[in-house]
């Protein structure tokens, strides 16, 4: 099912009524979700993605716009007609009913024509239950299980009545790391092999990023950014998504731009002919460092972590505005010489990116493409 | 005994000093007293042991009296002041607007004196030469005789004090069912919106095994406070109980002790443990009937 919004704002009144006036959680969405995809709504605590899966759900409705299921408005249905399936953060189980009753409970809601026997009620919780992998747990009560096994409860709870659209509320964040992973993986299992179109939402940028067909990044009510996981990393359209994606966070500099050349304080980085003199901000990732003798950032060292895999690099630098310190991340065969008290980076164009200081909108300057497979391909049938 | 538990005890002392004393001590005397046949307070003497008190009260009318007035009231008390408080609770967190009017109106008999509410209900029932109170005034509008609810047929006094007794009870079962209800996480109510349940099947299956803890608490604390009935029977209908065919079994208790036909302090300490041994098989009773329907989460 595509679902589509258009225009929607959602206002309420100030929570501090002597102030007065509204409060904007989401203001002016518009978006398209395609059929059958896994989307993620990302974005820090109080940005309104909550409040957009709810108006999605038909718990809410919004204030202005229209929202569309395939060729139905929906904007003012109710969730049970919308045909939605919801996972609630705490995932909301009936403490007193076992799983099997849980799960069931859905389907003792249909009425009329659609009243179904007690022999294919059972049948389908029965294959919502092995969906996701629960079937020996149907006598449980909620308490007696762990939290994984509750998420797959609630989400067999919202699979029952084969809706068209699931809806997901921060799934993984009552669990602890390790299931994380193993149930944010097992997420993208069940919507693959249901191929219902899946949104969820979540604060956690790397489980957006990890398991999402596409994802919607969102700050104080706005889209900041939509496409997928790899392409938004790679090219944030603004300071906001470039800052909010990657761990080790990207290290902001304040920079400027004279004649034609990127200068941090007084070194200069490379050439980014075309870009207007004036000050810049300078975004660089933690991977966009090369440690180089020569290389014109001189910084304070003040530690080498290595991690196996590779090594990161902590330094300081009076131009950096994003933290305390830079945090670069190098392979583990670099020789980095820890005694010291300086070290010299080199920056690479393709992983450095610039924005306005005014408007945190992206400044693009030549060189800094990040050419990649399917970019390739595309270009080639186009 | 380590110094630990030495002064663990030492600090209990006061406490268990003043339970032995006023608590612990009497409930045997009581149970003694019961048993002693004759006893004379005065010379503090009895002419022997055994059940005549058990039997003497349970034949006196009197007690039989107070017991059916008891029941009567525990019975219809108990599930209408229940059933009242859920519904007014459910409505009480279902409104928007005016909700803390509301709560302070329905909490208002909790915290207000016991004559000013026995006075309350003398305008509403009693009889006077100038008036023949408020609710006989509508019964009259009606086109119906006024009845006399104080000294009248028994049935209009026992709904007055039935009435009474549900109206003093309320506001602390609204208390407790409010805030009950309010600590239902509403996603459960969220999520069974999503799947369409229509709002009396999420009231029976979702809200009502949700606070049911709470409601077995106010059953049970109900009935035990219905059948100690007393001040507010005399409250209305003055201290002569019996003559009013009003009393209660406390109240017998009570004037077996001290009142008119009082200085019996066997019989009174006889239908006492009668009442003791009531109450606690209806508690029992509760208990075993809520361990097998309130879902505990």
């Amino acid at each position: 099912m595509k679902i589509v919004l258009e225009h929607v704002s959602k206002r309420y009144p100030n929570r501090n009524r002597k102030v007065g006036g509204v409060f904007t959680a989401v203001d002016d969405f518009n978006l398209t979700i395609p059929d059958g995809k896994l989307i993620g709504l990302l974005g820090p605590s109080g940005c309104g993605k909550s409040t957009t899966l709810n108006m999605i759900c038909g718990l809410e409705t919004p204030t202005e716009g229209k929202i569309w299921f395939g060729d139905t408005d929906v904007t003012n249905l109710s969730p049970e007609l919308r045909g939605v399936g919801m996972v609630f953060q705490s995932y909301a189980l009936y403490p007193h009913m076992t799983v099997q009753e849980n799960i069931m409970f859905p389907l003792g809601n249909l009425k009329g024509e659609d009243k179904l026997s007690k022999e294919e009620m059972l049948r389908r919780v029965k294959h919502a239950a092995s969906l996701v992998q629960i079937e020996e747990l149907l006598e449980r009560k909620p308490s007696e299980m762990s939290g994984g096994q509750q998420q797959r409860v609630a989400i067999a709870r919202a699979l029952v009545k084969t809706p068209k659209v699931l809806l997901l509320d921060e799934p993984l964040s009552n669990l602890d790391a390790r299931l994380r992973l193993s149930t944010r993986e097992e997420i993208r299992r069940i919507q693959r092999e249901t191929g219902i179109t899946t949104i969820f939402v979540t604060h956690d940028q790397e489980e957006a990023m990890s398991i999402c067909d596409e994802i919607v990044v969102m700050e104080a009510g706005f889209i900041r950014q939509v496409g997928r996981p790899q392409d938004v990393y790679d090219e944030p359209e603004n300071l906001f998504v470039s800052k909010f994606l990657g761990t080790p966070p990207i290290n902001v500099f304040d920079a400027e731009v004279q004649d034609g050349r990127l200068l941090i304080g007084d070194a200069v980085m490379f050439d980014v002919p075309g870009v207007p003199n004036g000050p810049v901000v300078a975004a660089v990732r933690p991977e966009g460092f090369i440690v180089d003798n020569k290389g014109p950032l001189v910084c304070g060292l003040d530690l080498v972590e290595r991690m196996g895999r590779d090594k990161s690099v902590v330094a300081t630098h009076p131009k950096l505005t994003s933290a305390r310190q830079i945090r670069a991340i190098i392979d583990s065969d670099v020789h980095v010489d820890s005694h010291v008290d300086t070290v010299r980076f080199a920056l690479r164009r393709p992983k450095t990116r610039l924005f306005d200081v005014q408007t945190g909108e992206r400044v693009h300057f030549p060189g800094e493409e990040v050419v990649r497979e399917y970019q390739r391909q595309k270009k080639a049938t186009s | 005994m380590n110094t630990r538990s030495f002064k663990g005890w030492l600090y209990l002392i006061p406490a268990i000093a003043f339970l032995g004393v006023f608590v612990v001590y009497p409930l045997f005397d009581v149970f003694i007293y019961s048993f002693e046949e004759g006893y004379n307070s005065a010379s503090q003497t009895y002419f022997g042991i055994g059940t005549y008190n058990y039997s003497y009260v349970l034949r006196d009318p009197y007690f039989i009296q107070a017991l059916k007035n008891t029941f009567i009231l525990v019975v219809i008390t108990v599930p209408l002041s229940t059933l009242l408080a859920l519904a007014i609770s459910v409505a009480l967190s279902s409104i928007q607007k005016l909700k803390e009017l509301y709560q302070t109106i329905y909490f208002l008999p909790y915290v207000t004196n016991t004559l000013a509410v026995g006075l309350v209900f003398m305008i509403l029932f009693q009889k006077t030469p100038y008036s023949d109170g408020f609710v006989n005034q509508i019964i009259m509008a009606f086109g119906g005789n006024a009845v006399d609810f104080i000294d009248g047929p028994y049935w209009a006094k026992m709904t007055v004090m039935c009435i009474y007794t549900i109206w003093v009870v309320l506001p602390f079962k609204i208390l407790i069912l409010t805030s009950a209800l309010a600590s239902v996480n509403p996603d459960y109510y969220k999520a069974a919106r999503v799947d369409g349940t229509s709002s009396w099947r999420i009231f029976y299956r979702i809200t009502l095994p949700m606070i049911s803890p709470m409601i077995f608490y106010l059953v049970i604390t109900g009935f035990i406070g219905a059948f100690k009935a007393y001040g507010d029977v005399v409250g209305i209908f003055g201290t002569n109980l019996n003559a009013a065919g009003m009393n209660t079994i406390v109240g017998y208790v009570y004037d077996m002790l001290y009142g008119n036909s009082g200085g019996y302090p066997s019989y009174a300490s006889a239908a006492a443990l009668v009442l003791f041994v009531i109450v606690l098989t209806i508690t029992c009773i509760n208990l075993l009937v809520q361990r097998r329907s309130v879902q505990t989460s």
